[in-house]
C-alpha cells in the first residue's frame, strides 16, 4: 500500500484510456463528423501518455510547476486546434472532465479497502484536472480569438484597395466606417502606391462611407495633407447630399480640398490637371473596324 | 564636421540632404541655405530630403522656415521626395507644412520650378 497513486494510476494506464473513451463516446453530443473516432482515440492516447511521463506525486499537488509543461503545451495545441474546427466550449470542456471521471474510479477501486487516502487523493486528482480544465478554457478562448484579429486584419486589408486607374492617378474606394486606424493603414498605402506608381493625384472616393462625423472629416484631412506632402494632388469624390449636409451643419472646413459629387467629375478633374484630352474618335472605314 | 552641399544650378539651388538629420545641422542649412540665397539670388530653391526617414517637430518648422525665408528673398521652395513615413509623421504632428511645395521627386520638382518661374517671367513682361 505504500506505492504512490500517480505509479498506481501509470500502470492502470490501459484501462484507463479504455474507459475515457467509453466516457466521450457515450457522450450524446459527441460529433465525430468534425473529428473521426480513431483520430480522437489517437489524440487521447497521446494525452495520456504526456500526462504519465511528466506526472509525479510532487507535480500532482502543485499542477502549475514547471515539469508539466510538455503537457499544457500539448493540451493547449488540442484546445486550440479544437476551437479552429467549431467545437463548442461544452465538448472541449467534456472531453478533459470526462478523464477526471475515468481517473476517480481508478483509484477508487485500487484504494478501496483505505477510505482516508482515498478521500484525498481523489481531491488531489479533482484539483488537479480542474486546473487542466482552466487551461483548456483559456487556450480555447485564446484559439477563438486569434481567429476573431486575422478576420479583423483580412477585412481590413480588402476593404483598403489603392488602384491606379490612369497612368499618374490613383483611386481609392473607400467602403465602411473610417476610423482612425483604418484610416492610418489608408494614408500608409496610399503614400506607398504613390510612390512605387509615381501618380501625382490622388483620388478618395467616400460613396461608400455611411457616415461623416467630425472624426472621420479629421482622417480625410490628414490624408489630404499627407497626400500634398509627398508632392500629390489628391481629390475627395463621391460625397452624397447627406454628407455634404452633415459636413456644412458640424462646421467641417473642407475648402482647402478639391471635392467632387462623383467619381467621374473627379477623373475628369485630373485629366485636366495632367492636360489629358478624352475625344470621342470619328467612325472612318478603316478606323471602325479596329474599334469594333 | 558634417556639412549639407548647396548646390548652384543655372538660377536654381539644389539642397540634397543625405543624412538623416539633428537639430545642429538643421540649423547650419537654415543658415547656410539664407546665405546662398542672399549671394546667389536664385529664382528657385529646391530640397530633396529623400533620404531623411526620422523627422521631429523641429525639423518640420525649420522646412517651413525655410520656406518662407526664401519666399521673402523671392525663391520658390520646393521639397522634393518625402518618405510616406516621414509624411504620415508630419501630419499626425500637425505640421502639414502650409505654403511649402512639394513634389514626388527631383524631376517633377525641377518641372515645377521652371514653370512657375516661366510663367512668373511672362507675368512680368506682360506688365
Amino acid at each position: 500500500m505504500t506505492s504512490s497513486t500517480v505509479e498506481l494510476l501509470r500502470q492502470k494506464k490501459k484501462q484507463i484510456l479504455t474507459g475515457w473513451m467509453n466516457g466521450q463516446l457515450a457522450d450524446s453530443q459527441l460529433r465525430d463528423d468534425l473529428m473521426a473516432n480513431e483520430d480522437l482515440h489517437a489524440q487521447s492516447e497521446k494525452l495520456l501518455d504526456t500526462l504519465f511521463t511528466v506526472l509525479t506525486d510532487d507535480s500532482l499537488d502543485h499542477p502549475d510547476s514547471a515539469s508539466l509543461n510538455p503537457l499544457v503545451d500539448m493540451l493547449s495545441g488540442i484546445s486550440k486546434s479544437r476551437a479552429r474546427q467549431g467545437f463548442t466550449p461544452r465538448e472541449t470542456a467534456n472531453y478533459i472532465f470526462s478523464l477526471k471521471d475515468t481517473l476517480l474510479e481508478t483509484v477508487q477501486f485500487a484504494l478501496k479497502d483505505n477510505p482516508e487516502r482515498l478521500v484525498g487523493e481523489s481531491l488531489k486528482i479533482g484539483k488537479f484536472i480542474d486546473s487542466l480544465g482552466i487551461i483548456t478554457f483559456e487556450t480555447f478562448i485564446q484559439g477563438r480569438e486569434e481567429i476573431i484579429v486575422r478576420q479583423t486584419d483580412e477585412m481590413i486589408n480588402v476593404s483598403t484597395p489603392v488602384v491606379q486607374i490612369w497612368e499618374g492617378i490613383l483611386a481609392v474606394p473607400l467602403i465602411g466606417t473610417l476610423d482612425s486606424s483604418r484610416a492610418l493603414l489608408v494614408m500608409e498605402s496610399l503614400l506607398q502606391e504613390i510612390v512605387n506608381t509615381g501618380s501625382s493625384i490622388a483620388i478618395l472616393d467616400i460613396s461608400g462611407v455611411p457616415m461623416v462625423d467630425t472624426m472621420v472629416a479629421q482622417n480625410l484631412i490628414k490624408t489630404v495633407s499627407a497626400t500634398r506632402l509627398m508632392g500629390a494632388e489628391c481629390i475627395i469624390s463621391g460625397i452624397r447630399p447627406e454628407i455634404a449636409q452633415t459636413i456644412v451643419h458640424l462646421g467641417i472646413d473642407l475648402s482647402t480640398i478639391v471635392t467632387k459629387a462623383s467619381l467621374a467629375s473627379a477623373l475628369k478633374h485630373s485629366f485636366r490637371l495632367l492636360r489629358l484630352d478624352v475625344k470621342k474618335v470619328p467612325t472612318s472605314s478603316s478606323d471602325g473596324l479596329a474599334y469594333d | 564636421m558634417e556639412r549639407i552641399p548647396i548646390l548652384k544650378m543655372g538660377q536654381f539651388l539644389l539642397v540634397t540632404i543625405q543624412v538623416d538629420l539633428y537639430d545642429r545641422l538643421a540649423l547650419e542649412l537654415e543658415e547656410n541655405l539664407i546665405r546662398a540665397i542672399t549671394r546667389h539670388n536664385p529664382r528657385g530653391v529646391l530640397i530633396d530630403i529623400s533620404a531623411v526617414s526620422i523627422i521631429d517637430s523641429f525639423m518640420g518648422r525649420i522646412f517651413s522656415n525655410i520656406a518662407r525665408m526664401a519666399q521673402l528673398l523671392d525663391a520658390e521652395t520646393v521639397v522634393v521626395g518625402m518618405q510616406p513615413a516621414v509624411a504620415i509623421t508630419l501630419v499626425e504632428l500637425g505640421l502639414p507644412l502650409k505654403g511649402v511645395r512639394t513634389a514626388l521627386n527631383v524631376e517633377r520638382g525641377m518641372d515645377l520650378l521652371v514653370n512657375k518661374v516661366d510663367t512668373n517671367e511672362n507675368a512680368t513682361s506682360n506688365d
